[in-house]
C-alpha cells in the first residue's frame, strides 16, 4: 500500500476492551412484546405520525413520515397494533419523555410489501426522497439524515470516506458488521458513489481489527470500482470523522466548515450497510447492530429491532448483579441512560453496562493546575483548560472565541486530567447555554418585531378611523349644503344648525322606538301598580331636586 | 505672521466645512446607544420598569432618566450586561419593579372566556387571537409572558402557566450543580 498516512494531533491510547464482545457471532434479538419507537431519532425535525392508536401495522410500514428536508421517516420494526402515541421515556441523558409510537407486537413479524429500488433509473433527487422515506440516518452516532448528506449540492465530493474506525473502547458492532457483511457495505457504497459522483473511495479501519480489514479487502476485490481499504493506526479518536479525514488525506476541515467544503464526504460503515438493505432489498431502517457489553455474562452483538427495550438485550447477554447503570455508546462519549428500559434507537451502537469494578467512580474533582495535558491530547487542537475556565465562569463569549464549537466531545481531556475534572460536561453545559441564549435572542427579536408592528398597526387604525370620520362628515355637510341651497342659501351657521336639528330628530326617533311595548291593555290592578311606582319615582325625583343642605340637616 | 494666521484660518474653515458636511451627510438615525440597550432588554414589553415597553425604557436609560436595574424579566444578568455596556457598576435589581419569575406563558381557560376582547387589546405583541363574542386563545410561541392580559380579564379566565422543560429546550446543567444534586440524593 502506497498511501502515506498522516497523524492528527493529540489523541490517547486506551485499553480497547474489544475482545470481550467481538468473539461471539451476531445474534438476532427476538421480537419484544412491546416496541417503543421515538419520533425524534435523527437530527432535524421529528417525524410526524401517520398512524392512529388501534391501527394494525406491518413490519417496515411507515408509522411517521419525514417532516421537512432535514428529517427522516420512522417505521414499524415489527407487525402488531399501535397502542399509544405520545410521550414516553427515551434514551436521552435528560430523562425527559418525548413523543413515541408504542406498538404491541403480534409475534408474526409480517413484512409489508417491499421491493428493491431501481436506483439507476431514478433521478437523484427522487432517490434521495426515497431514502429519506426509508428512514436512513447516519449510524455512526450523529444520526444526521443520510439523504441530506448524499446531496452533493454545489460542492463536488471527489472523495468518499467509509468510516470503519470504531475507535471507542468496548464497541464492536462495526467490526462484526465488516467481518460478516463486507459485500453489502460495498453495495451501499456503490449507491453513495452513484449519488455523490465520487471517484476516490477510501475505507479507513483501525488496525486493531485485522479480520475486518481482511474481509473488506476481499470484498473490495470483487467490485468494479476501486475501493482502497486502509488500516489506520489505533489511537482514540481515529474514528472521528475529522480525524479520519486527516489521517487518510492529510487535510483538515477548517473551523466552522463541513467536510464537503473540501470535497470529502464521510459515512459510517453501518450507514452504508443500511443503505444497501434499503436500495437492494427495499427494507427501511428498522434494525441495527448493537454491542451489549460491560458488566454482562456474555458480551456480544445483536441485530436489534429499533424500539426494543435495552433491558431485553441485557437479559439476553446475561444480566449480572452489581450493575451501576447503563451507558448508550462507549465509555468516552456515551451518555448515561435514565433507565435500562429505554428503547434502542437508530443512534444506539452500544449498550455498556457499568459496574464499580469496571468503571470505578471518579475521585473528587480538584482545582485545575493548568498542566495543559488536556491541550496535548485534544484532537481538535483546542485549549481545553481555557475553555474550562470560561465555561465554569459562564463567560460563554470567550469560550466561543476559543472555538468551543470545534470540540467534538471525545473526552480525551477528561481522560488525562490529573485533577479529575469532568471537562466535557463543562463544554456540553456551555454549548447548551449558548444555544439557549440564541433561542432567547430569537424570541426577543420576534417579540420586538411584533411589538413594533402592533404600534404601527394602532397608529394606522387611528389614522384610518380619523380619515373615515372626516370623509363622512364632509359628505354629510355637502348633502346638507345642497339641501340648504334649494330654498335659498343661508350660510355655514344654518347648515350646522340643520345638522344638529337632524341629529336631534334622529335621537328622538330612536328614543321613541325603544319605548316599552308591554304597557298596552293592562288589567286595572297592574295599571294601578304602575301608577303607584310612577308616583314614587316622581317623589324621589322631587326629593333629589331639593338642595343638598336640607339633606344634611336631617338627622 | 499674517501668512501663518491665514493658513490656520483657512484650515479651520476647510475642516469646519468638511465636518459640517459629514455631520449632515452621515447623520445617524435614532439613538445608537438606545438601540444597543434595547438589544439587551428581553423584549417582554411588560412595562414593569414603569415605561410603556422595552424601547421607551431603553431610551430613558440612554437619556440617563432611568436606572439600569428596573427590568425584572432581564434579571441580574440583564443588569450586568447593561452595566458592562454603560461602564457603570452593576447593582441589585430594584425590588419595587418586581422580582424575576420563571418563564411562563398566558393560558386562556376557554370554558370561561366570554369573548370580550379586552385581553387582545392589552397584549403588546398581538399574541392573542379571537374576536368579539368569540372564544380567545393565546399563541404560546409568541407570548412573552408579560402578564398584561391578566388584569383586564373580567372573568379571570387567564392564568400564567410556567413553561415546562421539553427535550429540544433541555439544557445541560452546570456540572457542579449536578454533583450537588447527586450528593443531596445520597445524603
Amino acid at each position: 500500500m502506497t498511501r502515506v498516512l498522516h497523524r492528527f494531533k493529540g489523541g490517547v491510547h486506551l485499553p480497547d476492551h474489544k475482545a470481550e464482545s467481538n468473539g461471539r457471532p451476531i445474534h438476532a434479538a427476538p421480537v419484544p412484546r412491546q416496541l417503543v419507537i421515538p419520533l425524534r431519532q435523527h437530527i432535524g425535525n421529528p417525524a410526524r405520525p401517520v398512524v392512529e392508536v388501534g391501527q394494525q401495522v406491518l413490519k417496515g410500514q411507515i408509522i411517521a413520515e419525514a417532516d421537512g428536508y432535514i428529517s427522516a421517516a420512522v417505521h414499524a420494526s415489527s407487525s402488531g397494533t399501535v397502542t399509544a402515541i405520545g410521550p414516553a421515556l427515551v434514551p436521552h441523558v435528560s430523562g425527559l419523555p418525548d413523543d413515541c409510537i408504542t406498538i404491541e407486537t403480534d409475534g408474526r413479524d409480517a413484512w409489508i410489501d417491499h421491493a428493491p429500488i431501481d436506483y439507476q433509473a431514478l433521478a437523484p433527487a427522487d432517490l434521495r426522497m426515497r431514502l429519506r422515506d426509508m428512514g436512513l440516518a447516519g449510524l455512526g452516532g450523529a444520526v444526521f439524515p443520510s439523504a441530506v448528506k448524499l446531496d452533493p449540492g454545489a460542492h463536488a465530493c471527489p472523495t468518499l470516506i467509509v468510516n470503519g474506525g470504531e475507535c471507542e473502547p468496548w464497541i464492536t458492532c462495526d467490526d462484526l458488521l465488516m467481518r460478516t457483511r463486507a459485500d453489502e457495505i460495498l453495495q451501499g457504497v456503490r449507491v453513495m458513489r452513484h449519488l455523490l459522483g465520487s471517484t476516490e473511495i477510501l475505507v479507513g479501519i483501525e488496525d486493531n481489527k485485522p479480520e475486518a480489514i481482511a474481509a473488506m479487502q476481499a470484498a473490495a476485490a470483487g467490485f468494479d470500482f476501486a475501493v482502497e481499504v486502509i488500516a489506520v493506526p489505533t489511537i482514540y479518536p481515529a474514528g472521528g470523522a475529522k480525524q479520519m479525514i486527516e489521517t487518510l488525506t492529510g487535510r483538515q476541515v477548517p473551523s466552522g466548515k463541513l467536510s464537503t467544503d473540501i470535497g470529502i464526504q464521510v459515512f459510517n460503515v453501518g450507514t452504508a450497510y443500511a443503505l444497501a438493505r434499503a436500495v437492494f432489498h427495499g427494507e427501511p431502517l428498522i434494525s441495527r447492530l448493537v454491542t451489549v457489553t460491560g458488566h454482562v455474562l456474555r458480551p456480544q452483538n445483536f441485530e436489534v429491532l429499533i424500539g426494543t427495550p435495552m433491558q431485553r438485550l441485557i437479559d439476553l447477554a446475561g444480566d449480572r448483579d452489581g450493575a451501576t447503570g447503563v451507558l448508550m455508546g462507549g465509555p468516552m462519549m456515551g451518555m448515561p441512560m435514565p433507565s435500562s428500559e429505554v428503547p434502542v434507537v437508530k443512534a444506539t451502537n452500544c449498550i455498556l453496562v457499568k459496574s464499580d469494578a469496571l468503571f470505578p467512580p471518579l475521585p473528587a474533582m480538584l482545582p485545575c493546575i493548568r498542566c495543559t495535558r488536556c491541550a496535548d491530547v485534544c484532537p481538535a487542537e483546542l485549549q481545553p483548560q481555557e475553555l474550562f475556565r470560561f465555561a465554569k465562569a459562564g463567560d460563554f463569549g470567550r469560550a466561543q472565541e476559543y472555538h468551543l464549537f470545534d470540540c467534538i466531545e471525545c473526552g480525551c481531556c477528561s481522560y488525562v486530567c490529573p485533577s479529575h475534572i469532568p471537562l466535557v460536561d463543562y463544554y456540553r453545559y456551555a454549548k447548551s447555554e449558548i444555544w439557549a441564549r440564541e433561542r432567547e435572542k430569537r424570541a426577543a427579536d420576534l417579540a420586538r418585531a411584533r411589538h413594533e408592528f402592533r404600534l404601527f398597526r394602532l397608529e394606522r387604525e387611528k389614522k384610518e378611523k380619523a380619515e373615515k370620520l372626516a370623509a363622512k362628515a364632509q359628505a354629510k355637510r355637502a348633502e346638507l349644503a345642497a339641501e340648504a341651497a334649494a330654498p335659498g342659501a343661508t350660510g355655514e351657521a344654518d347648515a350646522k344648525k340643520a345638522l344638529i336639528a337632524a341629529a336631534l330628530a334622529r335621537a328622538q326617533a330612536k328614543k321613541a322606538e325603544v319605548a316599552p311595548k308591554n304597557i298596552d291593555q293592562l288589567p286595572p290592578d297592574k295599571q294601578r301598580e304602575i301608577e303607584e311606582i310612577e308616583a314614587r319615582r316622581a317623589k324621589i325625583r322631587e326629593l333629589a331636586r331639593q338642595p343638598l343642605e336640607t339633606d344634611e340637616t336631617k338627622p | 505672521m499674517i501668512a501663518a494666521l491665514l493658513v490656520m484660518v483657512g484650515l479651520a474653515v476647510v475642516i469646519g466645512l468638511a465636518l459640517g458636511w459629514s455631520a449632515v451627510r452621515f447623520k445617524v438615525e435614532g439613538n445608537p446607544l438606545a438601540e444597543k440597550i434595547d438589544a439587551i432588554l428581553p423584549q417582554t414589553q411588560c412595562g414593569q420598569c414603569g415605561f410603556p415597553g422595552c424601547r421607551p425604557y431603553a431610551e430613558a436609560i440612554a437619556r440617563g432618566e432611568a436606572d439600569i436595574n428596573q427590568c425584572p424579566p432581564g434579571g441580574e444578568e440583564g443588569v450586568k450586561k447593561l452595566a458592562e455596556l454603560l461602564g457603570v457598576e452593576p447593582k441589585p435589581l430594584d425590588e419595587t419593579h418586581g422580582t424575576p419569575k420563571p418563564k411562563s406563558v398566558a393560558f386562556i381557560d376557554e370554558n370561561l372566556c366570554i369573548g370580550c376582547t379586552l385581553c387582545i387589546q392589552a397584549c403588546p405583541v398581538d399574541a392573542i387571537v379571537g374576536a368579539a363574542k368569540q372564544m380567545h386563545t393565546v399563541i404560546a410561541s409568541e407570548c412573552t409572558g408579560c402578564e398584561l392580559c391578566v388584569p383586564p380579564c373580567p372573568v379571570d379566565c387567564i392564568s400564567m402557566v410556567p413553561v415546562a422543560e421539553d427535550l429540544p429546550h433541555w439544557k445541560f446543567k452546570h456540572p457542579l450543580v449536578m454533583m450537588k444534586q447527586v450528593g443531596g440524593a445520597r445524603g
